[in-house]
This record gives structure tokens, C-alpha cells and sequence, in this order.
């Protein structure tokens, strides 16, 4: 379904249409090393605010007629306070616990975000209004569609924003400095709990400009639609190497890129387990990441 | 603690076995477990060989594993493919054993490189092997793809269940108690000091892993003939986190836990089964409390022994006293 219409005669449309999606799973990507990068928690709940932000931006468009940039900026508050709660509430009690404690906390979160969304929307599936032009051009005998231009265009600028928060801000100074070393932080004067709550902030939000633009790209929608794509944001940050910005952006692109790949020449239903398949490698060959250098761990 | 296995107790365990064995199975022939209840009672059961199998992993050697239901379902399949040709017990066993065999085999292949990482990307990498396994089955024909296999011979009884059960609870005690089991143990409180103790922390923890995937797949065997049903979608992540309540539930480390938090599992979803989704709302919520505040689980590394009861039943009354 992803590739109606578009016909498989060169390697570069299939690589372009990687790129939208690949774009998606970089923003996704971007939360989990965020989070992973300061509190060493891999967020599991992080694909299920994926799916509240797009939930949130059709109702925001179906029921009170936003336009779509609104809708979005709307639903990215919604889960940014939303990933904030869920620190406060979830993770915060067990900053002091074992790692495992804190996953197996963290997946209750995600499935306890999936059934309350089933409880309260149902199981049915709801389609995205299309608020997005749908025309394609060809240039080159390359097609663009304009959606996914728009994907790719509004990713960019979201990344690039992030970039500017961590490297230009105070608050992003406070992030780096806390996931650097939280008690000397702390001792500098940074409100360790603050960042870490701005972080699952950021984090969230970008995961819910991600659901939008998978909504109006996939379409139809249901309270699992972010499972799939956390797991393989996941391993894009794997890949790039986790708790690095630039790491999973690449990360992100380069799982789309590949998916995409093997959905056009291979086996759409494979596609999932291939994506699978290169988390274990690269955690096998190389665990911290193509970027990460890969550190002894010390007594 | 081990007590439990110590002679002047076997008697008495050996006779409790006996009489629970031919009560139920009087209950059951008397219809006053009735059918639907039946059912109930050996899906706890299965539960029960799933909990012990995955408390294997999670509570002894402290390896988080969310591919538990792709294991379970090598064994499902296994069974029920042996199961259509050969439709009789001995088929049964059969079944059981080539699922016992091919898990052996994909469990050895998962764990000598994986378990060389680290809590937390352990569990992310056997989620995407248990999601492997599913995508294969459901690409094979062999399986029969998405529509999986029906009809498959029951021959679930109440001895044999009874039996499956205790035999896995007694070799996963005996595991617990046996220097693999201690040595497992000290892994999981700190790898590095059990390392330089002389511990081979690679091949207890691979030990450990192949020997839950394994027993996971004898529950399969025992769900497909249970059920007559298998399906790809059955042993998603739902299942896998499903097994993972009853362990975090029981107690990280405690079998006894395990069976007990099996037989509560049971029984909600029981209640809960005309609410359907609720019921996965409720466990998302147990999880998360269960973690934040007791995080060892109901009974955390304690088994439930004779001598424990005993002792506690003792204090108590001294209390009074």
C-alpha cells in the first residue's frame, strides 16, 4: 500500500520514497536517545505517544476544524505535557531502581497508553483527513508527491530546531551537562529534575509531529499504529548509536531507506523482520552504534 | 529451602500430589468442574510451565527476555504439525519433542551472541527474535501462514496436565537449588563479581536461556492440543508480556511466586474475559504499581516451602503468646 501507484524502474524513486518515512523514524529516533542519553532508560511507551500525538491531531482537525499546522502544534503540546506526566508519575519513582525494573515499568506505560486509547476510541479504524494536497511531480522521471516532500521538509526543520535547542539554549546546555553527569550537574546548579522533564518534553513532542505526518501518510489509524514504528525508531537510534543526536537521525533515515528497499525488491512481509534482524547485528558487530565509541565498561 | 525436596517431606509431598491428582480428576468426572472451568484449569496450567520458564531467565540469571511466545509458539506449531499425521498421544510426545528440539536449537543460535549484551538491549534484541519467529511462521506454508492451523486433535486430560506441570516445576526447582541455579543467581545480583569468582557467566547465562525456551516450547506443545487452534497473531508481544506479568507479579527469582501469580492470572481472566480489553489495561496497571512499589514481586526470591508456612504459623502464634 505504500507504494500504490509508483512504479519500481529505478533504485532512486524507491530511495526517495525511504526518505519520508525515513524521516519519521528519525524524529521517533530522537526521543529515544534523548531520554536514553540522560536517564539510561530505553522509553518503551515512546511509540505509544507517537500514536496519541496522531490520535490527537485528527481530532483536533475532524472535530474542531484546525487547520492542520495548528492541529499539529496543538497535539505536540498535548504530549509533550503527556510525556511529562508519564516521567513524573512512571519513571521518576524508579530513577533509583534497577534498569530492569525501570523497562518493565516502562512497557507497562506503552500498553497501558494503547488500551486506555482502545478504551476510549475503540477498536475501530479511523482514517486521517486528508488536509494535505495530493499532486506529484516528475522531475527527471524521479516522482515526488507533495506529502512527502512536506514530511521530509518538516522533519529537516525539526531537527534542526532540536539542534538549535541543544547546542544554543540554556535548557540544552542543562541536557547535555546532566546526561554528561547528573550529581555534578546537580552541584553546578542545573535543576536535574526540571531537564529531565524538558527532555521527555522534546522528546514527546517530535514523536507527535511524527504521528501526524505518519497519519496523513498511512492514513488509517488505530491505538496499535505506534508500536511497529517505536520498535524500529528504536532501532534506528541502535544503529546510529544511542544517546547520539546525529546518530539517530542517520539512523532513522537509513532504517527507512532500507525498509523501503526490501518492501520494493524483496518481500513487503519480510520487511519488519529485516529491520529486526539489523538491531541484532549491530548489536552484535558493534553496539555502540556506527557513531558511538564503544567505551570498556569500567568496576 | 530445600526442604521442600528433602526426604521426610517427600512422603508427604508425594501424597498431597496423589490426592490433588485423583480429587480433581473425580471433580472433573462428576462435571462439577465443569468443561468451561476445565478449560480454565489447564490454561493456568500452561501459564504455570510459562511462568517457571520465563522466571528461569528473568528471576535466576537476570536476562530480560521479551521473545518468550516465539519459543512457545516453535513448540505450538511443532505439535500441531506432528499432531495432523499422527493424531494420538505418542504423536503428542512427538510433537513435544521436535518442538523441544528445534527450540533447542534457535535458542542456542539467539543466546551465545545476544547474551553477551547488556540488560535493557537484551530485551529489545529477543523482542525482535520472538518477532522473527512469528514473521517466519507466518511466511511458511508448512504453518499454514496467517490462517495457522485448526482443528487440531485434543487431547488434553487432567493427568496429563497435572503431570506436564509438576514435572516442570520440579526440574526448574531442582535447576534453582543445583550450582547452576546459585551460580545464576550471583550473576544476576553483580556479573562482575560472580565473574571473577570463577563463574562462566556465558555459559550459565546461556544455560539458563536455552533451558526456559525450552520448556516454553513444551507449553506450546501443550497450548496447540489445548486450544486445537494455533495462529501467528496468538504469540505476538501481547503474549510474551502476558508471561512477563506473571513473573514480575510471582516475584523475580520465586517459582512458588510463579505458580501462584499463574492461578491469580487465571482467575481475573475469568472475570474480566466479557470486558476484553480491560483486561490488558489491568495488567499494564499491575505492572507498573508492581514496580514502582515492590519491585521484587509478591514474593520476591523466597520460595514457598512446607517449612516456611511452618515457621511463619509458629512466629505468629508466638506473637500472640
Amino acid at each position: 500500500m505504500l507504494f500504490k501507484g509508483v512504479r519500481h524502474d529505478t533504485i532512486f524513486t524507491t530511495i526517495i520514497n525511504g526518505l519520508p518515512i525515513g524521516s519519521v523514524y528519525a524524529l521517533v529516533a530522537l526521543g529515544y536517545t534523548m531520554v536514553y542519553g540522560i536517564i539510561k532508560l530505553i522509553n518503551f511507551a515512546h511509540g505509544e505517544i507517537f500514536m496519541v500525538g496522531a490520535y490527537s491531531a485528527m481530532i483536533f482537525i475532524t472535530m474542531f476544524n484546525l487547520p492542520l499546522w495548528l492541529a499539529m502544534m496543538l497535539s505536540m503540546l498535548t504530549t509533550a505535557i503527556l510525556g511529562m506526566v508519564i516521567e513524573k508519575v512512571a519513571y521518576k519513582p524508579l530513577r533509583k531502581s534497577s534498569r530492569t525494573a525501570a523497562l518493565i515499568t516502562a512497557i507497562g506505560v506503552s500498553f497501558l497508553l494503547q488500551n486506555v486509547m482502545l478504551l476510549i476510541m475503540g477498536a475501530r479504524i479511523y482514517t486521517f483527513p486528508q488536509v494535505f494536497s495530493n499532486t506529484t511531480w516528475v522531475v527527471n522521471g524521479l516522482r515526488v508527491n507533495a506529502l512527502q516532500l512536506g514530511m521530509f521538509l518538516t522533519s529537516i526543520a525539526l531537527m534542526l530546531g532540536l539542534q538549535f535547542v541543544v547546542h544554543q539554549t540554556k535548557l540544552g546546555r542543562a541536557m547535555r551537562a546532566v546526561a554528561v553527569d547528573k550529581d555534578a550537574a546537580a552541584l553546578m546548579g542545573v535543576d536535574v529534575n526540571h531537564t529531565i522533564s524538558m527532555t521527555f518534553a522534546l522528546g514527546s513532542a517530535l514523536a507527535a509531529a511524527a504521528g501526524v505526518m505518519v497519519g496523513m501518510y498511512y492514513i488509517s489509524m488505530t491505538p496499535y499504529m505506534g508500536f511497529a514504528p517505536g520498535l524500529k525508531a528504536f532501532v534506528a537510534a541502535v544503529f546510529g548509536g544511542i544517546g547520539l543526536l546525529p546518530g539517530a537521525m542517520f539512523g532513522g533515515f537509513a532504517i527507512g531507506i532500507i525498509e523501503t528497499l526490501v518492501a520494493g525488491y524483496g518481500s513487503t512481509l519480510f520487511k519488519d523482520a529485516v529491520v529486526y534482524a539489523i538491531l541484532i547485528l549491530v548489536l552484535l558487530i558493534k553496539p555502540s552504534g556506527l557513531f558511538g565509541k564503544g567505551g570498556k565498561e569500567k568496576v | 529451602m530445600t526442604s521442600l525436596l528433602k526426604y521426610k517431606n517427600l512422603l508427604l509431598l508425594g501424597l498431597l500430589w496423589l490426592i490433588v491428582l485423583f480429587g480433581v480428576n473425580t471433580l472433573i468426572d462428576a462435571r462439577i468442574i465443569n468443561p468451561y472451568y476445565r478449560q480454565i484449569l489447564y490454561g493456568i496450567g500452561i501459564n504455570m510451565i510459562l511462568g517457571v520458564s520465563l522466571n528461569l531467565i528473568i528471576g535466576l540469571s537476570g536476562q530480560l527476555s521479551l521473545g518468550h511466545a516465539g519459543f512457545m509458539s516453535i513448540g505450538a506449531y511443532s505439535a500441531a504439525i506432528v499432531l495432523r499425521t499422527q493424531p494420538h498421544l505418542g504423536g503428542l510426545a512427538l510433537g513435544i519433542g521436535l518442538g523441544l528440539f528445534i527450540s533447542l536449537i534457535v535458542a542456542f543460535g539467539v543466546a551465545v551472541p545476544t547474551l553477551r549484551l547488556k540488560g535493557d538491549y537484551l530485551a529489545i534484541a529477543t523482542l525482535g527474535v520472538g518477532e522473527i519467529i512469528r514473521i517466519v511462521i507466518l511466511n511458511m506454508s508448512i504453518t499454514n501462514g496467517a490462517s495457522g492451523i485448526s482443528n487440531i486433535r485434543n487431547l488434553m486430560s487432567w493427568p496429563l496436565m497435572y503431570t506436564m506441570v509438576s514435572f516442570a516445576v520440579i526440574l526448574t526447582l531442582r535447576f534453582k537449588y543445583s550450582k547452576f541455579g546459585r551460580a545464576a543467581l550471583s550473576i544476576k545480583s553483580d556479573e562482575l563479581a560472580s565473574e571473577s569468582m570463577g563463574v562462566n557467566v556465558t555459559k550459565i547465562k546461556v544455560l539458563a536461556f536455552m533451558f526456559g525456551a525450552m520448556l516454553a516450547a513444551v507449553a506450546g506443545s501443550l497450548y496447540a492440543t489445548t486450544y486445537y487452534v494455533v495462529k501467528p497473531e496468538t504469540f505476538g508481544i501481547d503474549m510474551s508480556i502476558g508471561i512477563l506479568i506473571i513473573v514480575v507479579l510471582g516475584g523475580m527469582g520465586s517459582l512458588s511466586g510463579s505458580l501462584l501469580a499463574a492461578i491469580f492470572v487465571g482467575i481475573v481472566n475469568m472475570f474480566l474475559q466479557s470486558y476484553g480489553q480491560m483486561r490488558m489495561l489491568i495488567y499494564a496497571l499491575i505492572l507498573i504499581l508492581v514496580m514502582i512499589f515492590r519491585p521484587e514481586g509478591l514474593l520476591g526470591l523466597e520460595e514457598l516451602s512446607l517449612q516456611s508456612i511452618k515457621s511463619k504459623f509458629i512466629k505468629k502464634k508466638e506473637v500472640v503468646s
